[in-house]
């Protein structure tokens, strides 16, 4: 295709994938989340705006962009503004390789890189800069501890999470996330790595700064982290991408490990990516309102000490299965 | 119409960016961002001359990732360098760590 | 063709811009966040070049370990709220004719060669090519490589350990 169409291409695509994520991730998630913890904790949760409480995050929303940006005096303002580009942009560049079904012309993709996987954890990896700029640009000493903890905890879980993406790409024999998701038609990838998927989930866990990792964030410790300082529609640009990260993991975890959009023919194949998707995300809000939280030393020595370990032995025993026993 | 040449000039200006921060900082973090520069540049040049020049093997871009690979760890000792004169002599500013003992 | 015309040119102003501000920024943290888009530009170059894996492996080892290495050293540190602001030292202009001379030099070789490409076409899916590489005609280069990051990382942490 000529240039100024690939162009017109990527940003339709970039728009379709804002507001995607914005709407379903951003929107739907927050609404999900404090309705699932408000069944886990036998309580109604919100029902005031709308039928049954639906409308709610439209008002928080409007609440949101109505509120004055305030920014700290002595904050050094570019970084500052800076940093809320940055966390949200990482995050809403990883559904680039995530493929969402199959239609007749070929997969439901933004674009088959092949080099979809390693795209995913380079992207991850952006949001750690993001998150240091907030923490020094805030000016505030409980920001600034914030952020430090959460990029070395983001950092420390990169790795566990990059094997496990090694292991499951050395099993497929690409890089490519619709070479993977083919090569799942006859056995999903959990059946046979379920310790990569273990792994894979737990980093995905600590890298969105969610329960059991969610030390950075939690209000008891830190106020509120590296956003403190962040208000108005700063502050729902950070939650965009902090859901948006989190919707992201999971549907790479679908399609890695739980075969993407394969199902049985009754339903078309994009509903049964969205089924096996909100599945998953279930089981991160269960998670997230079952568990206590870990402390940071807890949180590295779990991730250097166990996570590693675990994964490297996991790569060479799948290597040994793949080259010599299976060649 | 972009030839090596156009690739070549672009890896010589960002060379010479990162040799003018060595040159003239004081800062001993911003003499290693600009080491950074100099290495990107050099890799620059070498997945060019791959994809012209010599496109038969894959050698300009291993030996990109080699360089690479050695550009974290030399960032990783430099900086730990960094740490420990600042615990030392409380100051990262290179002209001032002028004495041979403190 | 101008498609990848305007690409190019595109690509080398944010990678030059961005590294004016890092050679030239008196805040030291302005100057590291400056080189995640001198970074991104160099990423865009090698996709230009066909180098995909490349190009991943530098978003991730660069954009996204070396620049977190390097904020986290600066905020550890004195981060540029030291006393002693001045971040130039006295051989401005000294170099600064280095640097043009330097420049005139590498840009007159690179012009003036007559470099004639070998025989051979880049393979296409690079991951694969340079997997069989790495394991085959360099692996000399990839066991020393491993080393060296081996020695590089107990090294770092023994000199920026605290002694007590």
């Amino acid at each position: 295709m000529p240039w100024y169409l690939e162009l017109l291409r990527a940003i339709g695509g970039t728009i379709v994938i804002f507001s995607g994520v914005a709407i379903v991730a951003a929107m739907f998630g927050v609404l999900l989340e404090r309705k699932i913890s408000a069944w886990i904790h036998s309580r109604l949760g919100p029902t005031h705006v709308g039928p049954r409480g639906l409308l709610q995050t439209v008002a928080d929303t409007i609440k949101l962009i109505q509120k004055e940006n305030i920014v700290p005096q002595n904050a050094d303002y570019k970084i500052f503004a800076s940093a809320v580009l940055i966390v949200p942009l990482a995050a809403l560049l990883d559904y680039v390789v995530i493929p969402f079904g199959q239609t007749r012309w070929g997969p439901l993709i933004f674009r088959d890189l092949n080099i979809g996987v390693l795209f995913f954890a380079a992207t991850s990896s952006l949001v750690v800069v993001g998150i240091l700029m907030a923490g020094w640009g805030s000016n505030n000493k409980y920001a600034l501890l914030g952020g430090l903890r959460s990029a070395a905890q983001m950092v420390s879980y990169e790795i566990p999470m990059a094997l496990a993406l090694i292991t499951v790409a050395m099993l497929a024999g690409s890089l490519s996330t619709v070479t993977i998701v083919n090569a799942q038609s006859h056995l999903w990838y959990i059946v046979a790595q379920p310790i990569a998927f273990l792994i894979f989930v737990i980093a995905a866990t600590a890298e969105v700064n969610r329960v059991p990792f969610d030390l950075v964030e939690a209000e008891s410790e830190l106020v509120a982290g590296y956003f403190s300082e962040y208000s108005g529609m700063r502050f729902a640009l950070f939650q965009l991408g902090e859901y948006g990260e989190m919707f992201a993991m999971a549907a790479m975890a679908v399609t890695l490990f739980l075969g993407g959009w394969h199902g049985p023919h009754l339903l078309p194949p994009v509903l049964w990516f969205v089924i096996k998707l909100y599945a998953l995300i279930f089981v991160f809000m269960w998670v997230r309102w079952t568990y206590p939280r870990f402390r940071i030393d807890q949180l590295l020595n779990f991730s250097w000490k166990v996570l590693i370990p675990v994964a490297l032995a996991n790569l060479v025993v799948t290597a040994f299965f793949v080259m010599v026993v299976h060649p | 119409m972009i030839t090596l040449t156009h690739y070549l000039v672009l890896s010589a200006l960002i060379f010479v960016l990162g040799l003018f921060a060595v040159l003239t900082r004081r800062n001993g973090v911003a003499i290693l961002m600009g080491i950074e520069l100099m290495l990107n540049a050099a890799n620059i040049n070498l997945v060019a001359f791959n994809k012209f020049v010599a496109p038969g093997a894959m050698q300009g871009q291993v030996f990109a990732l080699i360089v690479i690979t050695l550009a974290a760890c030399e960032a990783a000792v430099g900086l730990a360098l960094v740490l420990a004169a600042y615990r030392g002599l409380e100051t990262i500013y290179l002209d001032e760590i002028n004495l041979m003992k403190w | 063709m101008i498609g990848e015309a305007i690409a190019f040119y595109m690509l080398a102003a944010i990678t030059l811009l961005s590294g004016v501000v890092v050679v030239s920024s008196p805040n030291i943290v302005h100057s590291a966040v400056a080189l995640v888009p001198a970074f991104l530009g160099v990423t865009g170059i090698y996709i230009l070049l066909n180098a995909e894996f490349v190009a991943g492996v530098q978003v991730l080892i660069y954009a996204g370990a070396i620049t977190v290495l390097i904020l986290f050293v600066i905020m550890l540190t004195e981060g540029g709220t030291g006393l002693r602001l001045q971040q130039r030292n006295e051989q401005g202009t000294i170099g600064a004719v280095v640097a043009a001379a330097v420049a005139a030099l590498l840009i007159a070789g690179a012009t003036r060669t007559v470099w004639t490409p070998q025989p051979g076409t880049l393979a296409t899916y690079t991951p694969g090519a340079i997997g069989q590489s790495f394991l085959g005609t360099n692996l000399l280069a990839f066991e020393g490589t491993s080393v060296v990051l081996l020695v590089s990382l107990i090294g770092a942490i023994i000199i920026a350990r605290k002694e007590d």
